[in-house]
């Protein structure tokens, strides 16, 4: 599988010394939310942390594979169902939950994926797709252990006593507690994928994107990489879910159904899938609007749609894809100036 | 299993079918010509039941009231499809599929809920017209007079949709579109009249099962979400823009449910979805659809 990059590019990623460490910056800047903020501003952190985590996983395959999956949605629910099932029915903790739900999610992705790599294009959204609303299916039928339609309520707090030993951490809530529990766990998460998507091996999918037939002709065994970043999307995107169900104390077959796996798609494509912080981004505009619009009208959905219009018609590099090209604008019509100036 | 229990299971299956073959044919048409997944296609099916209602509640002592209410229901929202791809879809073409498929979504969402702000949010439900009312017995099982509707009125689409499409020369042009649409605009074919007759034929079909299904089951909100889905199994059992395939994928998929109640009642729906994953895998362009480059 190593094959030889080219010399230039090779020297152009070694050459920056220093890189601007994004997710600890972003980390850093969210952490002290409880202390500053209100209950609610943590609440809802704490959401747009974990569908950002979701975004970004999703993206793994969108924005840096060119894989669009419409059913990405079904290794978040898996996740979720695992830890709050290990949680809540079994008593396990969250230490052994949560690494149960990525890895569960990360199967499910390896079983599915293996199918679905296979295919391309409009087949490939269409049997992920599938495959999504089979995980639905057996969520909402299978009573027995997923609790069918009513789901799994009083999904249990992960025990967090111990970060009363963490000076500074001891006067916070539970909810807060759980906020910097989840943006911890995101942060790493995060920074992971950051790692993955700059590594030789994330090279290898950008140029999969690009062009899948060079990719293969230069000997890229296509296929293989192609399933190797749906197992780790999955993986994380089962980490999001997990948090997700403990957050909302429940999880729900809706949490499954296809139109969830639009919902985060149009989160990605409004930040922008060509960046890496285009998916939180997305989270952040679509989950404070949603906060914001609820409160004054039941029909989000409306806007939703006319969001997604509006963005597809005139943006469509998403907020950052616009931000950027604004900031070109700017400064060619700076450099203009200057030039005739001189 | 007696008889009349299989048959009872047989005749239900062959109406689901009927009506996820007027639903799904025109998906399949448009994907076949257009290369357009639409899943506004289940919001058209919706706005088509609501407006059958409307119209059944509008000229409710009339005689025909129902005939009339689906009529309408199917020519509203032609109308309504042929302008969504005159204004809208059309800019679309060419750009990456990621694009159309959101496109059509952000329909799903705003048509969804401007059913709910028009209609709200209550179950809906019209009568079966006079001429239908009552049933008959065959091999010990009950059949209404309505469902025997439905089973003739499917196939006999078929048939004429597949006369049409093999023997007119509007039909010929879309089986060329279908193969090579860049080669038929070429040859001077005014491809954009085509996309957007297919399209508002397509609609019609939507909004004539919609209408259609209202003395079967209620008009609620989100029935349009549940039946595109059931629509994607059908089409791609059958084959993407296979017509005779949407057809015979159909028929699969309705009797596979009704029986798959039978052998196992919770995992019904998921005999279905298990179907669609094995077609997907074994022959992805489905059963009588043809490999897409």
């Amino acid at each position: 599988m190593s094959l030889p990059l080219s010399r230039p590019m090779l020297r152009s990623a070694r050459a920056k010394p220093w890189r601007v460490p994004w997710t600890l910056v972003v980390f850093l800047l969210l952490l002290p939310l409880p202390w500053i903020g209100s209950r609610y501003d943590t609440f809802l952190a704490t959401q747009i942390v974990i569908d950002a985590l979701f975004a970004v996983s999703l993206n793994l395959l969108l924005g840096t594979t060119g894989l669009v999956s419409f059913g990405h949605v079904a290794y978040f629910g898996v996740g979720a169902y695992v830890c709050g099932i290990l949680m809540k029915t079994y008593g396990f903790s969250f230490a052994i939950a949560f690494p149960a739900a990525g890895l569960a999610a990360a199967l499910f992705s390896l079983v599915f994926g293996y199918f679905c790599v296979r295919l391309t294009k409009i087949y490939f959204a269409m049997l992920t797709l599938a495959f999504s609303q089979i995980v639905w299916a057996i969520c909402f039928k299978w009573d027995a252990v997923t609790g069918g339609d009513q789901g799994i309520a009083d999904v249990p707090f992960p025990n967090m006593h111990w970060m009363s030993a963490i000076p500074g951490l001891d006067g916070l809530s539970e909810n807060s507690r759980f906020y910097v529990l989840t943006l911890t766990l995101a942060a790493i998460c995060i920074a992971a994928m950051a790692q993955i998507t700059r590594s030789p091996f994330g090279r290898m999918l950008t140029a999969i994107r690009d062009n899948r037939e060079r990719a293969a002709f230069i000997g890229l065994n296509v296929r293989a990489y192609e399933l190797t970043v749906f197992v780790v999307a999955g993986g994380f995107a089962g980490f999001a879910g997990a948090l997700y169900g403990i957050f909302t104390r429940g999880v729900f077959p809706d949490y499954v159904f296809w139109t969830q796996s639009a919902q985060v798609m149009i989160m990605t494509i409004l930040g922008g899938m060509n960046f890496f912080w285009g998916p939180p981004v997305g989270a952040l505009v679509l989950d404070w609007l949603n906060q914001e619009i609820t409160n004054y009208t039941q029909y989000w959905p409306f806007v939703l749609g006319t969001i997604l219009l509006v963005l597809l018609f005139a943006l469509p590099g998403g907020v950052l894809g616009g931000l950027t090209r604004g900031y070109r604008a700017v400064q060619r019509r700076r450099s203009r100036l200057r030039t005739r100036d001189a | 299993m007696t008889i009349s229990l299989i048959a009872a299971q047989f005749l239900s299956g062959l109406t689901t079918a009927m009506f996820l073959f007027l639903i799904a044919s025109g998906l399949s048409l448009v994907f076949g010509v257009m290369r357009v997944l639409n899943f506004a296609h289940g919001s058209f099916y919706m706005i088509g039941a609501y407006m059958a209602w409307q119209v059944v509640t509008w000229v409710q002592p009339t005689g025909g009231a129902f005939w009339i209410a689906a009529l309408a229901a199917g020519v509203s929202v032609a109308i309504f499809g042929g302008i969504i791809e005159r204004l809208l879809l059309r800019h679309l073409y060419g750009v990456d599929e990621l694009y159309q498929l959101l496109f059509t979504y952000a329909l799903v969402l705003i048509l969804g809920d401007a059913a709910k702000f028009t209609w709200g949010t209550d179950q809906l439900s019209v009568h079966r017209p006079p001429v239908l009312d009552g049933s008959f017995q065959w091999l010990g099982t009950t059949v209404p007079y309505y469902n025997l509707f439905i089973i003739l009125l499917g196939p006999a689409i078929a048939i004429a949709g597949g006369l049409i499409l093999s023997r007119s020369s509007a039909g010929r042009l879309l089986r060329a579109a279908a193969y090579d649409r860049e080669m038929v605009g070429a040859l001077g074919a005014n491809v954009g009249a085509l996309y957007t007759g297919m399209f508002v034929v397509s609609s019609f079909l939507a909004g004539l099962a919609g209408a259609l299904i209202t003395p079967i089951e209620s008009v609620v909100p989100g029935m349009d979400v549940q039946i595109i889905v059931d629509a994607f199994i059908v089409v791609v059992i059958g084959g993407l823009g296979s017509f005779w395939g949407t057809f015979w994928g159909a028929m699969i998929y309705g009797q596979t449910l009704s029986f798959g109640i039978l052998a196992f009642p919770q995992f019904s729906v998921f005999a279905v979805f298990a179907l669609m994953a094995v077609v997907l895998i074994v022959r992805p362009w489905g059963l009588m659809g043809r490999p897409i480059r």
